[in-house]
C-alpha cells in the first residue's frame, strides 16, 4: 500500500512533468521537474481521482494550502494521511 | 486609404483539412453531409451533417494542448497554421503590439460542455477537471492562436450566432483599414457537433432530416456543420512589400440590425446590410459579379434573401450569381462566413464559382441565378459574402480581386 501510493503519485507526476517515472525522485520538487501551475492543478485532480479523497488545494496561493507541495516525498505523505483519514 | 489584403487561408471543414482539398470540392459540387456519429445519436431525431470524419486529435496535439484545447480551439488553430504558413508571416517583436487575432463562434468549447453535463449531471459526478473553464470559454481559439503567433495587439471573439465570422472578419479588416493594427489572424470557428448542440437545434424544428437545399422548392430546413477558416489580413503595402501572396482584396464592410425578430429574418436588415457594404466599398451594384449567400436552405431565409438582392440590385440581380455553398459543407454558424469565403476566393482567383448543390426545382420566390448543381468557370472581378444572423444581426463583406 505504501510504496503503491508513491508509485502512483510518482507516475500521475512524472505524466504532467512529461517525464518517465524513473526520472521522479521523492526529493525531486516541482520546480525541478518543470511542473507549471496548470500542470499542479491537473496532477491534483488526477490524484484525487486515482485514491477518491478531496485534498485541499488552493490555486490561489499553492504554497500556503494544507497540501504540501515543497517536493514529491511531502505530496506522497500528505496524500496517505488523507487516504488514512478517509479510512478512519 | 489604407487597403487591406488577405495574404493566407485556412480551414477544416467536412469537405476538407485544407484550403485547396475544400475549394477542389467546392468546385467538384461534392457533399460532405452524411450521417453524424458521436454519442447518443439514436436519440435524435436530425441524424445528418457535415461532420468532419476520422479527425483524430492526437494526430495533431500533444496530451497537455488537448487538456486545453476543444475542438473548436483545435479547428481553429489548425486553420491558423495553414494560413499563416501561406502567408509567409512572421510576427516579430516590431510587429506584436500591431497584430491582433478575432475568431468568430457561435457555442464555444461546446463538446467540453456537453461531455462534463454529462459527468456532472448524468453520471453525478461531483469532482471535474480543473481546465473545463479555459477550455469551453468562447475566447479560447483566439487567445491560442494569439500565443501560437504571439500577437500581442487587439485579439478576442465575436459571438453574433451566424454572423460570427463575418463580423470577425470585418472587425479585423476595420482595424488594419483605421491603422489600428497592421496584421490580423481573423476568421471563425464551430464544433457544436455533439448531442446537446444538435438536440437543442432539434427543438426550433428548423433542420432537415435529408439534406440542404437551398434556393430550390424542395428545401426543407437547414443541416449544420462544423470547422472553421482563418485568414491573414494585411495592410497592402506591407503584404505588397514582403512579397506575400495576395490572395484577394477586403474592400468594404457594412454590419446591421433588424431590431425586429429573434429569429425571423428581415429583407429590410439585410437589403441594408448589403447596401452599406456596397457604399463602404465604392462598388456600383453592376460591378458585383457573385454573392456567397447566406442561404441557410430554410424556407425563410432564403426567400427573403432572394428578395434583398432583387431590392438592391434590381435588374443586375438577375445577371449576377448568388449561391450557397451550405448545401456542400453545412451551416457552421459562428465559423459558416470564414469557410464561405473560400468560396469568393475561389471566384475572384481563380474564376470558378462554387454551385449552389442539391437543387431540385426552382422556387419563384428565389428567382435568381443560384449557380445550380455544376460550378461555373467565369471571370469575377467583385464578390459579397453575406451572413444574416439569429437575432437580426446582418454582416456583409465586399470583396475584390486581388
Amino acid at each position: 500500500m505504501t510504496d503503491e501510493v508513491a508509485r502512483k503519485v510518482i507516475e500521475i507526476i512524472a505524466e504532467q512533468a512529461v517525464l518517465e517515472p524513473d526520472q521522479v525522485t521523492l526529493d525531486s520538487t516541482l520546480e525541478d521537474l518543470g511542473v507549471d501551475s496548470l500542470g499542479l492543478v491537473e496532477a491534483v485532480f488526477a490524484i484525487e481521482e486515482a485514491f477518491d479523497i478531496s485534498i485541499p488545494f488552493n490555486a490561489n496561493d499553492p504554497a500556503s494550502s494544507e497540501f504540501d507541495i515543497s517536493n514529491v516525498r511531502a505530496m506522497v505523505e500528505a496524500v496517505k494521511s488523507l487516504i488514512a483519514a478517509k479510512g478512519a | 486609404m489604407r487597403r487591406v489584403v488577405i495574404t493566407g487561408a485556412g480551414t477544416i471543414n467536412a469537405l476538407g483539412r485544407s484550403v485547396p482539398e475544400t475549394m477542389a470540392a467546392m468546385a467538384e459540387g461534392r457533399c460532405g453531409i452524411g450521417p453524424l456519429e458521436f454519442r447518443d445519436v439514436e436519440r435524435l431525431s436530425i441524424r445528418i451533417g457535415g461532420q468532419i470524419r476520422d479527425y483524430d486529435e492526437n494526430a495533431h496535439f500533444n496530451r497537455q494542448e488537448i487538456a486545453l484545447y476543444d475542438r473548436f480551439t483545435q479547428y481553429a488553430l489548425l486553420s491558423a497554421r495553414e494560413a499563416v504558413a501561406q502567408s509567409g508571416l512572421v510576427i516579430d517583436d516590431a510587429l506584436a503590439p500591431r497584430a491582433g487575432v478575432i475568431i468568430g463562434t457561435s457555442g464555444g468549447g461546446l463538446h467540453t460542455q456537453d461531455e462534463n453535463y454529462r459527468l456532472v449531471y448524468e453520471e453525478g459526478k461531483n469532482r471535474v477537471h480543473p481546465l473545463i473553464v479555459p477550455r469551453l470559454m468562447n475566447n479560447a481559439a483566439a487567445s491560442h492562436i494569439s500565443m501560437t503567433y504571439g500577437a500581442k495587439g487587439p485579439s478576442y471573439c465575436v459571438a453574433t450566432a451566424c454572423s460570427s465570422s463575418n463580423h470577425a472578419i470585418g472587425q479585423a479588416f476595420h482595424l488594419i483599414r483605421s491603422g489600428a493594427t497592421e496584421v490580423m489572424l481573423a476568421g471563425g470557428s464551430e464544433a457544436m457537433l455533439v448531442f446537446g448542440g444538435i438536440k437543442a437545434w432539434e427543438g426550433l424544428r428548423v433542420m432537415s432530416k435529408d439534406g440542404c437545399r437551398p434556393f430550390s422548392r424542395t428545401r426543407n430546413g437547414m443541416v449544420q456543420g462544423e470547422g472553421a477558416a482563418v485568414f491573414v489580413l494585411e495592410e497592402r503595402e506591407r503584404a505588397i512589400a514582403r512579397g506575400a501572396p495576395i490572395l484577394a482584396e477586403i474592400v468594404g464592410f457594412a454590419m446591421t440590425s433588424d431590431a425586429s425578430d429573434i429569429v425571423m429574418p428581415s429583407q429590410d436588415g439585410a437589403a441594408r446590410a448589403i447596401t452599406g457594404a456596397l457604399a463602404d466599398a465604392g462598388m456600383a451594384p453592376e460591378e458585383v459579379g457573385y454573392i456567397n449567400a447566406h442561404g441557410t436552405g430554410t424556407t425563410a431565409n432564403d426567400r427573403t434573401e432572394c428578395a434583398a438582392v432583387r431590392q438592391v440590385f434590381g435588374r443586375h440581380a438577375d445577371r449576377l450569381m448568388i449561391s450557397s455553398t451550405k448545401s456542400m459543407h453545412g451551416h457552421l454558424i459562428g465559423g459558416t462566413g470564414a469557410v464561405e469565403l473560400l468560396a469568393v476566393i475561389m471566384a475572384l482567383r481563380d474564376g470558378i464559382v462554387a454551385p449552389t448543390i442539391g437543387f431540385e426545382e426552382p422556387d419563384p420566390d428565389c428567382d435568381l441565378d443560384v449557380v445550380p448543381n455544376v460550378a461555373r468557370r467565369t471571370e469575377v472581378r467583385a464578390a459579397l459574402s453575406n451572413a444574416f444572423a439569429f437575432g437580426g444581426l446582418n454582416a456583409v463583406l465586399a470583396l475584390r480581386a486581388a
